[in-house]
Order: structure tokens, then sequence, then C-alpha cells
């Protein structure tokens, strides 16, 4: 298991939502990673994301106009 | 037993396409959608932006549909390729810069390399004839599926019944008979349909989800063009075309000055794109200088930023000017009146 990191600050959804897809497609199942970004629509989006494709929301934080979202991997 | 057919269905976030996927998923067929990103279908964005928009619901409608549709959905950024199709559209543009026509097409088109690289058989959309003037009546219909390179795989199942048969009801994969004939700009039909099918909270933006169908969006595009000489932009232009008041005061410069603290903060992100500005000596909002200025250009630049602060009756203001490097020199100024900005200034 391997846990990356995904820096989105300043992206606006959706694209944090597409550069996490593309960054998932890269790991395997089990693997976690972490997205960070500055929009707020993330803490629904990726989460929505996560579910209607498998994967698991492990922990999301928002913390001084920063939002992280922690995901494992699907199969 | 029969194979069991896949479509993928564009899905935008509004009711039409939600519909047009439940009615063939409805017959048992393995339906996936897809959503284009463009870069300007993008309303969440401002949302995020602004700290007054902070209690409107910042759900991305597309995802949201497909969790309601208990469906998968692959998000494209297709913000590159678009260009091309704003910026020189073969059928032309709508009432402002909405190339309606070249984007349905070049969707489509997006949507059948797609499933010929994931094999899957058809594609759906929500298209409804007679629904949009430019690019869904029926004599367009058959040119995007033409120009796309679709064919006859594009179904349209909210309006397939006044349609010529397409290859998914020819061969059976889906039975016309169930598919619907909607026509016209009523909402009634569908909002019929999406009782029956027990939906009742669904998205249905006024003119489309597209920042290029609105006046002033477009309005601020054009002369973004204008100004740089040439009909190009990137990402970043497209985004910051949404935020605070454009001021042009001539061609070789415009400020981009934040209307409150949310748009401050996102402008704070071009701080090394851009020279700013903001005011010292009291309390105002940061501006960003796009473009190439002079002393003079600077100083203007200065007086007009020290309009929208707390300063704007004062004397002498002091603003702070930082160029892209980060040095920083300070510039004192009396604040123009609202007289001595022009409207044509505005963007």
């Amino acid at each position: 298991m391997i846990k990356e990191t995904l820096n989105a600050r300043r992206l606006l959804c959706p694209l944090p939502v597409i550069r996490t897809q593309d960054k998932v497609k890269q790991l395997k199942p089990g693997d976690q990673l972490e997205v960070i970004c500055t929009d707020p629509g993330v803490m629904q989006d990726i989460p929505t994301w996560c579910r209607i494709n498998g994967h698991k929301v492990l922990e999301t934080k928002a913390c001084d106009h920063e939002y992280s979202i922690t995901l494992e991997v699907g199969v | 037993m029969s194979q069991q057919r896949k479509a993928v269905a564009l899905i935008s976030g509004g009711l039409d396409s939600m519909l047009a996927a439940k009615l063939v998923m409805e017959q048992g067929v393995h339906v996936e959608g897809i959503n284009f990103f463009t870069g300007f279908c993008v309303e969440g964005h401002t949302h995020a932006i602004r700290e007054s928009d902070k209690a409107k619901p910042k759900r991305n409608n597309a995802l949201w549909v497909a969790e309601q549709l208990g469906i998968k959905l692959h998000i494209v950024d297709v913000v590159e390729e678009y260009k091309k199709v704003l910026i020189n559209p073969k059928h032309g543009y709508g009432t402002h810069m909405n190339p309606c026509l070249d984007c349905k097409i070049f969707m489509v088109n997006k949507a059948k390399q797609w499933i010929v690289e994931n094999d899957f058989d058809f594609i759906i959309t929500g298209e409804v004839i007679g629904q949009r003037p430019m690019s869904q009546t029926k004599s367009k219909m058959p040119i995007v599926s033409k120009q796309s390179g679709a064919d006859d795989l594009l179904l349209r199942p909210m309006c397939a019944k006044n349609l010529p048969a397409t290859r998914p009801e020819i061969e059976g994969w889906v039975d016309r008979e169930k598919l619907c004939d909607i026509t016209g700009r009523s909402r009634k039909p569908q909002m019929a349909l999406a009782e029956k099918f027990g939906i009742d909270d669904y998205s249905q933006p006024a003119g489309g989800c597209c920042f290029l169908t609105d006046k002033y969006y477009s309005a601020r595009l054009v002369d973004l063009w204008k100004a740089q000489g040439s009909k190009d932009y990137e990402l970043d232009d497209v985004m910051l075309l949404k935020v605070g008041r454009h001021i042009r005061p001539e061609k070789h410069f415009k400020l981009i000055i934040a209307r409150e603290e949310g748009e401050g903060r996102f402008l704070e992100g071009y701080k090394k794109e851009f020279i700013s500005m903001h005011c010292l000596s009291h309390t105002g909002p940061l501006a960003l200088i796009d473009g190439i200025t002079s002393a003079e250009d600077l100083y203007l630049a200065a007086s007009i930023v020290a309009r929208y602060g707390q300063g704007r009756h004062a004397e002498q203001v002091d603003i702070k000017v930082r160029d892209k490097e980060g040095s920083e020199r300070t510039l004192q100024v009396k604040p123009l009146t609202n007289e001595e900005i022009p409207k044509e200034w505005y963007v």
C-alpha cells in the first residue's frame, strides 16, 4: 500500500475531481491518496465521486481555507 | 441470453440528460455518464470564490445526477481541445459568444471516441427538439449526428419518436416505443416524466450551464481578445473573467478589482503573474493589473483602486504596488471620483 498526496490548491471544481480521477487511475486498490484543495466545493464533490466510483473516503479536514480529503482506492 | 448493451450518456447535470439516461437504463442497458469540462460550464467556480455565495450549495450537478442514477461518471478535461471550438466555430456563435452547435458536435464526437476506446455500443444525449434555438432544432439534429461522426449511434431518448430510428432502436437494443416524443420549450413533459421516475430534486439552470451564454461574461471575453489582438486564451483567463470588477482605462491594460474577501483571496493566488495593488492607509480591495504599464498608467490604476476602498473620499491614499517578482513600493494618490471613471472603462 502506498500513500500519495495530490496538491490541488487554487484549482476550482471540477478540476480537483478531475485531477483526483487521473491520479487514482495510476494507483492500485488499497492505496491511499490525500487531496489538498482550496475550493470548499471539494468537500461535497470528491466524496460523491468516490461513492459513485467505489472508493472510500477515510478522512476529511477543513482548516484555514484549506480542505483535505484522504481516500482509499477501491477495486 | 442476449448481450447486455452499454451506452454512455452525456450528463450535463440538468434534468433532460438525467431523464434520457434513466429512460435507457430502464430498458436494461448498462449506462455510464460522461461530462466534459471546457472551463466555461463552471457555475460552481464563482460560488467557490465569492464569500457572499458561501451559503449556496456547491454540489457539482453532474456528479449529483450520476449518484442519483447509480451510474459512474467520467469527467473529461477538454480545455485545450475546446479552444478551437470557441475560437473558430464553423457554425458561428449564438446570441453571445456561445458556439452551441459546434460545442454539441464536439462533445458528441468526444463521446464517440470514448465508446470506441471503452467498447461501449452507443451514445445518449438529453436533447429535445425545439428546446434550444441554436443547437436543438429538428434541422440541427442530423448535423450533430453526422458531423460528430456518431451517425446512427447517437440516440436522443427524449425525442426519439420524432426522429428517424437509430441503430440501437433498429437492432432492438432499446425499444423505440418506450422512448419519448417531447418537443418544444415547455418543461411540463420533463417534469411529468421526472415525477413518474420519482425524481423530485433536479437542477434547472436558466440559460444552460455555460458562461458563454452570459452577456456580461461574453463581453469580457471579447474585450480580452481585442486587447491582446488575437482570439486566444488560457484557463486562467477564463477564470479571471468571472472574478471582480474589470476596468480598462487604456487598450493596453486593465484592472481586476476584488469585490469582496473571497475574490480577494482568489486573486492573491495570481500575484506572481500580475502586478498587484492594495490600499495601505485604508481598508480596500486587492487589484491585479493585466497588461504592460508605464509609471503614469500605474498612477492612474492606483487612483482607481483607491476609489474602491474606505479612503474613497480622502485627499490622499497610500497604495502599495507589488510587481511580479515581489518588489514593493508605495504610491500616494487622490482617489478618482465616480464621475472621473467613464462608464466605457467598465468591461
